[in-house]
């Protein structure tokens, strides 16, 4: 006997499920997540280490997971800021995924932890599939890149709820068409603000932390036009629905409809609104024994090249 | 290409449903793909057969239905396919209004399977919420 089964289920819905209960724990614990996507070498680690660094001088309980396909270097180099991090080393594979980052924080995030940055794996491409529980997701795009790379990787900066140009110390020298960048940006995520920063020279630096912390605390986020599609396609509804066609011969062309519906809805895209939650306010203490935590991801068949 | 892990997480779910109802095989999986789903039609049918091997969706087709992406503007009542790279600013009134109506689909409609034997003279099964 053959039957066409619908299932009409997300295929992302597991990894949504889990994002969003990461989102509700962490949300409890007062802790935002900030996601960070972009190409390799646009300059994220640079940033967040001087985020890190201010946070952390002003008594702000930051924390930093960063993900490469291997070295420890990011770690190093975050670590250097005081700030409690920890290396995923993920094997190989091109994202992270919310069940891999809940497990990475489960026994290592320390509590009253307020902004916990999470630093993706430098890609524009898969990462931004993946919700990962964060509260606020950045795009970072360098001056060296090119003015036309919003609209290279629509989904990426067009799911961000604030993009950041980097390196801005070298848009004379690379002849870099700000005005272009913005309007690249506005046409894939309109209304998404674009914030110009560098590092370096310590410019913008300290900006990532007030939005983290104004987020954390139910302050508005840009929600992208991407992220919303229209409510009819937003929810998908986890039933089935069989039709069995059985032998026409010995049972009369009996047609047999099963519809299960259980009313439970799985949102299939990152909750971009806003957090209205307890917090358990600043929290000034240091974790200088904090070690330098590496993981690498537990090896499985996702394992891919990207 | 994340398409490998998009691969897995259809073939665990389709899986996890013909195990319940009883199949034997899988011979099709009806995959919805929307134009900003940030997913390549081609590189996912490839990694589809990868992730198929072993299980009971061995040798089962993957077929994937486009779903273009529209956005409206509901303050001029426009209507437009965004395109690509999308256009997602209202090309009437150039103000950020714009709602997607699809484009972001990334669902599996429907599955295709051979009973098993077991399942042959046995009731229709009931599916549980999983």
């Amino acid at each position: 006997m053959c039957r066409e089964v619908d299932l009409q289920q997300a295929v992302l819905a597991k990894n949504d499920a889990t994002a969003h209960s990461l989102r509700a724990g962490l949300t409890a614990r007062g802790t935002t997540v900030v996601n960070l996507l972009s190409s390799p070498g646009s300059g994220k680690t640079e940033l967040l280490e001087r985020e890190l660094g201010r946070a952390w001088a002003r008594g702000v309980p930051v924390a930093a997971l960063t993900a490469d396909l291997a070295t420890e270097n990011d770690a190093v180099r975050l670590a250097r800021s005081g700030a409690p991090v920890k290396q995923v080393l993920t094997d190989g594979l091109c994202h992270l995924e919310a069940g891999m980052l809940g497990r990475h924080i489960d026994d290592w995030l320390p509590d009253g932890t307020r902004i916990l940055f999470v630093e993706n794996v430098g890609n524009l491409v898969c990462p931004a599939s993946y919700d990962l529980g964060e509260t606020l997701r950045v795009v970072l795009a360098s001056v060296t890149e090119g003015e036309d790379k919003p609209l290279k990787y629509p989904t990426a900066f067009g799911l961000a709820q604030l993009v950041v140009v980097t390196k801005t110390d070298l848009a004379q020298a690379v002849g870099f068409d700000e005005a272009a960048f913005r309007a690249h940006v506005q046409q894939v995520n309109p209304g998404v603000d674009v914030v110009l920063t560098a590092a370096r020279r310590g410019e913008g630096v300290g900006m990532l932390l007030d939005r983290a912390l104004a987020a954390g605390e139910g302050a508005p986020v840009h929600t992208p036009v991407m992220a919303r599609q229209h409510p009819s396609h937003q929810h998908t509804h986890t039933h089935q629905h069989t039709h069995t066609h059985q032998d026409h011969r010995t049972h009369g062309g009996q047609h047999t409809h099963t519809h299960t519906h259980t009313g439970v809805h799985t949102h299939t895209h990152p909750d971009l609104g806003t957090h209205d939650h307890p917090h358990t306010g600043p929290h000034a203490h240091a974790h200088p024994d904090e070690p330098l935590v590496v993981t690498t991801a537990p090896a499985s068949a996702a394992q891919h090249r990207p | 290409m994340h398409e490998m892990s998009i691969a897995m997480a259809v073939v665990d779910q389709v899986e996890e449903a013909a195990q319940a109802g009883g199949a034997a095989s899988v011979g099709s999986v009806r995959l919805q793909v929307g134009e900003l789903a940030g997913v390549v039609p081609d590189a996912l049918s490839f990694c589809f057969g990868l992730a198929c091997a072993g299980t009971v969706l061995e040798g089962a087709e993957l077929v994937v239905e486009p779903v273009a992406a529209r956005a409206r503007c509901e303050p001029c009542a426009d209507e437009w396919a965004v395109g690509m790279p999308p256009r997602l600013c209202c090309p009437a009134c150039g103000e950020p209004t714009a709602e997607l109506l699809s484009g972001r689909e990334l669902q599996i409609v429907s599955v295709h399977w051979q009973d098993g034997p077991e399942h042959e003279h046995t009731r229709e099964p009931i599916f549980q919420e999983r």
